[in-house]
C-alpha cells in the first residue's frame, strides 16, 4: 500500500488563531477516509492546502510525492463547502468548463450521474435548490479520474434519501488507485463507509485509524468517540 | 441507512448478515456471489471492509473463490448445517439472556422456550 498524501509538522494561522498547529499524518492510496473534528478544527483548512487554495503555511506536504502545486491540482479532485459557479450557468456550461479544465474530467460519466439524481443538462444553477446545486458540484467532482478527491461536506445539504445515493456514487466512482477524503459532521450515519477515520481537533490530531479496529478496541463506535472527546 | 451495532465491528456483523444469506438459502449452495462493489453498495458500507467479510468467510469454507469466474456459496452442505446450527444455537442463548433480563431463571426460561415450541 502507498501513500498518497504526507504532512509533517504543519502549521497555519489566520492573524493570531492558529488553527493548524503542528499537525502530521499520513492518507494511503485506496482508502475512504473520515475527516472529523468540531466546527472550526481546520478540516476545510487543511484541505484548501491540499488542494492548492492556500500556500501560506508552515510546514511540508506531500501529495503523491510533491508539494501542492499545477501536477497535484491535475490529480487532485475538489469539492468545495461554497460554490465557485456562477448561478446563471446551466449544468451543461459547467460540464463545458471542466472539460476545458481538466483532461480526466468523463462526460459521458457526468451526464450518467446527473440522470441518476434526476436533474438535467439544461437547467439552471440559479433554478436549483441548494442540494440539487450540491449534487451538481459532487457530479463535476467525482466525474474525474483524480488519484485524490477532496470532499468538503458533500451531505450537509441533501436530504437524507440523496445522502445514501450520494455515498454509493461516491464508492461506486472513486476507482481504485484513488484515495477519498471526506470531511463530515453525520459521523452516524456515514461510518460504516469510511476504512480509515483522521479526527482534528483544537489544531491538532486527536486520532487516526481504521474504523473497525477503532470499535474493536474500544467497543464504541466513531459516534460515540466523537461525543466524548468533544463534550462541550 | 445505519442498521449497525455501535459496538461491534461492521465486517463481522456483514458475516453474520451473509452467514444469514447462505443458511437461509436465499443464496443458495453453488450461486454467484455479487461482486464486492455491488455487494457494499447494497449493504451500503465500504468495499474494503465488504471484501473483509468476504475473505473471512472464505477462510471459513462457506465461500470460496474461482480463479477467473469469481465467488461461489459453497456446495458443501453439511458446512452449511453446521453453521446453520451455531446461528441457532446463538439465538437460543441470546432469547435465553433476554428471559433472564425479564426475571425468569434459567430453568424457566428453558421450559417456556420449550411450551412455546411445541404449542406453535
Amino acid at each position: 500500500m502507498s501513500t498518497i498524501v504526507e504532512i509533517n509538522s504543519l502549521y497555519k494561522s489566520y492573524g493570531s488563531f492558529m488553527v493548524l498547529n503542528n499537525l502530521s499524518l499520513k492518507f494511503e492510496t485506496n482508502k475512504i477516509i473520515g475527516l472529523l473534528g468540531p466546527n472550526g478544527c481546520g478540516k476545510t483548512t487543511l484541505m484548501k492546502i491540499l488542494c492548492g487554495l492556500i500556500t501560506d503555511y508552515y510546514g511540508d506536504v506531500r501529495i503523491d510525492g510533491q508539494a501542492p502545486g499545477p501536477y497535484t491540482k491535475s490529480i487532485v479532485s475538489y469539492l468545495p463547502e461554497k460554490t465557485y459557479l456562477s448561478d446563471w450557468m446551466r449544468v451543461s456550461d459547467a460540464f463545458d468548463i471542466f472539460s476545458d479544465f481538466y483532461s480526466d474530467f468523463d462526460r459521458a460519466k457526468a451526464c450518467e450521474l446527473l440522470q441518476r439524481f434526476h436533474l438535467n443538462e439544461h437547467m439552471k444553477l440559479k433554478a436549483m435548490s441548494k442540494g440539487m446545486q450540491e449534487k451538481v458540484h459532487l457530479i463535476l467532482a467525482m466525474s474525474r479520474s483524480a488519484k485524490l478527491y477532496v470532499l468538503d461536506e458533500p451531505l450537509s445539504g441533501v436530504d437524507p434519501a440523496s445522502r445514501s445515493v450520494i455515498l454509493e456514487t461516491i464508492i461506486s466512482n472513486y476507482n481504485k488507485d484513488s484515495t477519498v477524503l471526506i470531511s463530515t459532521h453525520l459521523i452516524y450515519d456515514v461510518e460504516q463507509y469510511f476504512d480509515d477515520i483522521v479526527m482534528m481537533g483544537f489544531g491538532q490530531l486527536i486520532m487516526a485509524g481504521n474504523v473497525d479496529q477503532i470499535r474493536q478496541d474500544t467497543g464504541k463506535s466513531i459516534d460515540e468517540i466523537f461525543r466524548e472527546v468533544f463534550r462541550c | 441507512m445505519n442498521d449497525f451495532k455501535a459496538h461491534i465491528p461492521i465486517y463481522l456483523q456483514l458475516i453474520n448478515a451473509i452467514k444469514q444469506f447462505i443458511v437461509s438459502g436465499r443464496w443458495p449452495p453453488g450461486t454467484r456471489v455479487p461482486p464486492v462493489r455491488e455487494l457494499a453498495t447494497q449493504f451500503g458500507v465500504n468495499p474494503n471492509t465488504m471484501q473483509r467479510a468476504l475473505l473471512e468467510l472464505e477462510r471459513d469454507g462457506l465461500i470460496f473463490t474461482e480463479r477467473t469466474a469469481g465467488r461461489f456459496v459453497t456446495k458443501d452442505n453439511d458446512r452449511i448445517a453446521n453453521v446453520r446450527q451455531e446461528l441457532c444455537q446463538k439465538v437460543i442463548e441470546n432469547a435465553i439472556a433476554e428471559l433472564k433480563n425479564l426475571g425468569f431463571t434459567e430453568q424457566e426460561a428453558n421450559l417456556l422456550l420449550k411450551t412455546h415450541h411445541s404449542g406453535s
